[in-house]
């Protein structure tokens, strides 16, 4: 019996885990193996049973097609680049907030950090749909410029590359304040007190003493902006115009408008094993956090 | 860390960095009383964009599905989450435990896309063999939000777990309670407050999401996300700026409320430990 | 009268609990009587809390049995044990009141809702509690807590009580007025008790039995004054108090006075008492500070004495503490109580000699 009720506890969130979380990942490693058909589903299969022979149909065409066509190549390495500038910019940024925020007093430091998670809590989507308002040609910023006479000419900045950098760093920086904040808010006085103490000036124990420990803290919030970031849809159709390459667009693109599935789900696998390392890493420090 | 005054420094920083924060969402806010069509030019204040929004079917119509969804997805990540973090936290060692927390966690940093992708081609898959589900719509919709909620649910229930002090749980059994009895006597109440903080959580992630939306769903179920995102496609409209106002009005409420909630907790337990 | 030969309340026997490789409890056998207080005294690690999480049943043995009022209890849960354990950290559900807290074992047992308030009443009058029957934990100081716990802990009527650390989480001054009002309230209620503490002046206050543990077994068994006074081994000897030990070879052994050689020592050893040992055997001599006698003037006695330098002295108010160095290196411990105020006392650098009588010397064999 109680047994029973410790399997059940830990069988529920596994299995659903398994079946919608893990087992759609082999389907799409499947379906990047085959070839896109105009059918209901509109992808052949991989294994046949014709004629009491079984066929396995390997179908290395997709992969060989994302190499050659140097569109997803750039896709790739443009969405890796962005998503890291883009992770760099929210960390120079993030760290002094998240600095400020666990050096106030408790009172305020909540109050602070409320602020800071507030907006994550309303649509990522209107936020985003907010930058366009505010960029485009005949929009506030432009408009400002011009009314004062700064500028003859609207500045281009909606549907450049500049517009997805400012997108991702407004939309994720909370997710890069709230880890490091985590980790700084841990760290204890005294270790800041004994550095001075022994003769260390501010700026060498922020260099020596709190940046190492609150590594875990820069880790973690890199991974939170930048992993997504790399995959990101929202924010390069919105911000970044035609003229921004990026994967997750791309792999959009290729479902929705072109309906190749194969396609599609070869650009996912890509995806997912350049993702691999940044993910693993992730996972550590999270694992380790989750089950200490 | 310190607690103590900020620094000139320091409060320049935090000016600049929350200027960044809420301006575009309070030009947001301003805009959505404008007379104007034009969105960025002000035409004097009216509410006319609010009437419009509510007298719009096809929005009234999303955000009602969005709604049910978000609730009924939140409700079951609650559920799916809290028995993940006492399997992740409460639980010793067991074979495939490593592949638990890894999958728990994973969805957390998944690219939406994939996420999508991968769930609607198991939907597909699971239709022509098991011939269901039938027809993509609400219930795939269910499905794939659930799923990645519980992540979310799962890491602020288990921050809120590791907090517990072990031997709570172990005084009720040795007053006698059976360890089903524990978990619904002594530990379910004392972490409810991370129960309704990761409800809330899953509920406005639910809310918010498009792109996974947009791969499982199916005809007839539109959600208020990719409801808002067809007509931005088209172009800047007021109307969303007012739904936007209304969101965020009701966010901030929330969280405002929630925030009070703490305070209130904190400022007891800190006058009863300061005597 | 008929002699009833009453069998031990708690029962441990060749118990063994192994975390891998690890063992914390190596056969251990205890037996403990009906209505006493024993404490498992030991510093950190020596797997005395491993012990009485097995006795709790929050621990199954991974040899050996535990066994309650004669009934062998090893492989039951803790949910099912007549047992109840007052936690270090009190471990009072927070969300519950003071009155909600105690009758919370109660009501799993499934009691008349009377039984109930009258048994709540009853253990929070015991515990002077009353006031407070409606206040939640957060809004009691550090002794109203542990009352509650104490009340909670006894509201079911145990056969074993089981205490970890009862003082831990308690200030100084507090616990030593805690101590004694703990005692009293179990000794009122008659029930049987088993404490673990590392402190070893809560063991000898509270308890009627002490065990001294260290790594993994139990070193030596008795009362309070027994392992002060008449320590079976080095461990416990330097566990329990301050002592000085002279590293010495038996001499000649008879049933009145045994003698041994030291070379700290001009003179010959003298201890009170036969020796469980050959002549030419090696054994440690123990002398307690506070029986060394010191004087500026060379002692009659011709046995028992040393002559030293005085290389520090610590002055703790109500006595002082010499510490002696020997021509051979050797510091010794002695003890003065601060009687007069202006009396001549002896100083840095002076040379003293220490003396003390052979009834105060304890041989040590391991």
């Amino acid at each position: 019996m109680k047994k029973f009720g410790v399997r059940s506890v830990i069988a529920v969130p596994y299995l659903w885990l398994l079946v919608f979380f893990l087992v759609p990942f082999l389907i799409v490693f499947k379906i990047s193996f085959s070839e896109m058909q105009y059918a209901i589903p509109p992808y052949t299969d991989l294994v046949t049973w014709a004629d009491e022979v079984l066929t396995i149909n390997l179908n290395l065409g997709t992969y060989a097609y994302l190499i050659n066509d140097d569109l997803y190549i750039r896709a790739y390495m443009s969405s890796v680049r962005i998503a890291f500038f883009a992770t760099v910019c929210a960390l120079l940024i993030g760290y002094p907030i998240a600095y400020a925020i666990a050096r106030a007093d408790t009172a305020t430091r909540n109050a602070l950090l409320m602020l800071v998670m507030l907006p994550s809590w309303t649509s990522f989507l209107i936020r985003i749909y907010a930058w366009v308002g505010i960029l485009k040609n005949n929009g506030l910023i432009n408009n400002g410029l011009m009314g004062i006479g700064i500028i003859d000419e609207p500045i281009a900045m909606l549907n450049t590359e500049f517009a997805v950098y400012l997108g991702i760093v407004y939309a994720y920086l909370p997710f890069m304040v709230l880890p490091i904040y985590t980790n700084l808010v841990k760290l204890d006085n005294s270790l800041l007190e004994a550095s001075a103490d022994l003769g260390c000036a501010p700026w060498k124990t922020f260099l020596t003493v709190t940046l190492p420990l609150s590594k875990a803290g820069i880790v973690a919030g890199c991974m939170l902006v930048f992993i997504p970031s790399v995959g990101e849809f929202v924010i390069p159709e919105m911000l970044g115009g035609a003229e921004t390459l990026m994967i997750g667009k791309v792999l959009w693109q290729e479902f929705f408008n072109n309906r190749d599935w194969p396609v599609a789900s070869a650009v996912a696998i890509v995806m997912l094993l350049l993702l691999l390392v940044p993910i693993t890493f992730f996972h550590r420090y999270k694992a380790r956090e989750l089950e200490s | 860390m310190q607690t103590g005054k900020l620094s000139n420094w320091s409060k320049w920083f935090l000016s600049l960095g929350f200027f960044f924060l809420y301006a575009p969402i309070i030009i947001l806010v301003i805009f959505s009383f404008n007379k104007s069509e034009l969105v960025t030019v002000w035409a004097g204040f009216s509410f006319k964009w609010y009437g419009e929004l509510f007298r719009d079917p096809q929005m009234l119509g999303a955000a009602w599905i969005s709604l049910k969804i978000a609730v009924l997805a939140a409700s079951a990540a609650v559920v799916l989450g809290t028995m993940a973090s006492m399997v992740m936290v409460r639980m010793g060692a067991f074979k495939g435990k490593t592949a638990f927390t890894s999958m728990i966690t994973a969805p957390l940093v998944m690219p939406e896309v994939i996420t999508g992708l991968s769930l609607l081609l198991l939907f597909v898959a699971m239709g022509q063999t098991l011939g269901w589900p039938g027809q993509r719509g609400m219930l795939t919709i269910w499905i794939a939000h659930v799923t990645f909620c519980t992540a979310f649910v799962a890491v602020v229930i288990s921050s809120r777990l590791q907090e517990l002090d072990e031997s709570i749980e172990e005084a009720a059994q040795d007053l006698g309670a059976p360890p089903w009895k524990v978990f619904f006597l002594v530990t379910l109440p004392i972490i409810a407050p991370a129960l309704v903080s990761g409800w809330l959580l899953a509920f406005t992630l639910s809310l918010d999401d498009l792109v996974i939306a947009s791969f499982v769903s199916g005809p007839g179920a539109t959600t208020l996300p990719m409801q808002v995102f067809s007509s931005a496609r088209l172009g800047i409209s007021p109307q969303i700026n007012a739904l936007a106002t209304i969101i965020i009005g009701l966010a901030s409420l929330a969280v405002l409320i929630a925030w009070w909630f703490a305070r209130r907790e904190g400022m007891r337990s800190v006058t009863i430990s300061e005597n | 009268m008929t002699d009833t030969v009453s069998s031990p309340m708690l029962e441990i026997r060749h118990v063994t609990k192994s975390f891998g490789q690890l063992s914390a409890v190596k056969d251990v056998n205890l037996a403990i009587n009906k209505g006493e207080i024993f404490a498992l005294l030991g510093g950190s690690g020596c797997g005395k809390t491993t012990l009485l999480r097995m006795m709790a049943g929050f621990e199954t043995p991974t040899e050996g049995a535990v066994l309650i009022d004669g009934q062998d209890v090893s492989n039951v849960p803790p949910y099912k044990r007549p047992v109840n354990m007052m936690f270090q950290s009190y471990a009072l559900f927070p969300h519950l009141t003071v009155e909600q807290n105690v009758s919370f074992g109660l009501k799993q047992d499934k009691l008349p809702k009377a039984e109930i308030e009258t048994q709540v009443h009853k253990m929070l009058g015991l515990v002077h509690m009353t006031e407070f029957a409606k206040r939640k934990p957060n809004q009691l100081s550090g002794g109203q807590r542990q009352r509650v716990a104490l009340a909670r802990s006894l509201a079911k009527k145990p056969k074993v009580l089981l205490l970890d650390e009862p003082m831990g989480a308690l200030d100084k001054k507090l616990r030593s007025q805690m101590q004694l009002e703990v005692v009293d309230i179990i000794e009122s209620v008659g029930v049987t008790c088993v404490m673990v503490t590392h402190d070893q002046e809560e063991a000898m206050t509270m308890a009627d039995r002490v065990s001294i543990m260290h790594d993994g077994e139990i070193m030596q068994i008795g009362s309070p004054s027994e392992i002060y006074e008449f320590p079976n081994s080095r461990h416990t000897a330097e566990f329990i108090g301050s002592v000085n030990i002279f590293d010495a070879t038996v001499q000649h052994v008879s049933p009145e006075l045994s003698q041994f050689s030291c070379p700290d020592l001009a003179c010959t050893l003298s201890v009170e008492g036969g020796v469980n040992a050959v002549e030419g055997a090696q054994v440690g001599v123990a002398v307690r500070p506070e029986k060394i006698l010191m004087s500026r003037e060379q002692p009659q006695q011709s046995n028992n004495w040393i002559k030293g330098k005085v290389q520090d002295i610590a002055y703790l108010g109500g006595h002082s503490v010499y510490h002696v160095e020997l021509d051979s290196g050797k510091v010794v411990m002695a003890t003065t109580t601060n009687m007069n105020r202006h009396e001549q006392r002896l100083t840095w650098k002076d040379e003293v000699y220490l003396y003390w009588p052979a009834s105060s010397a304890v041989v040590l064999y391991q």
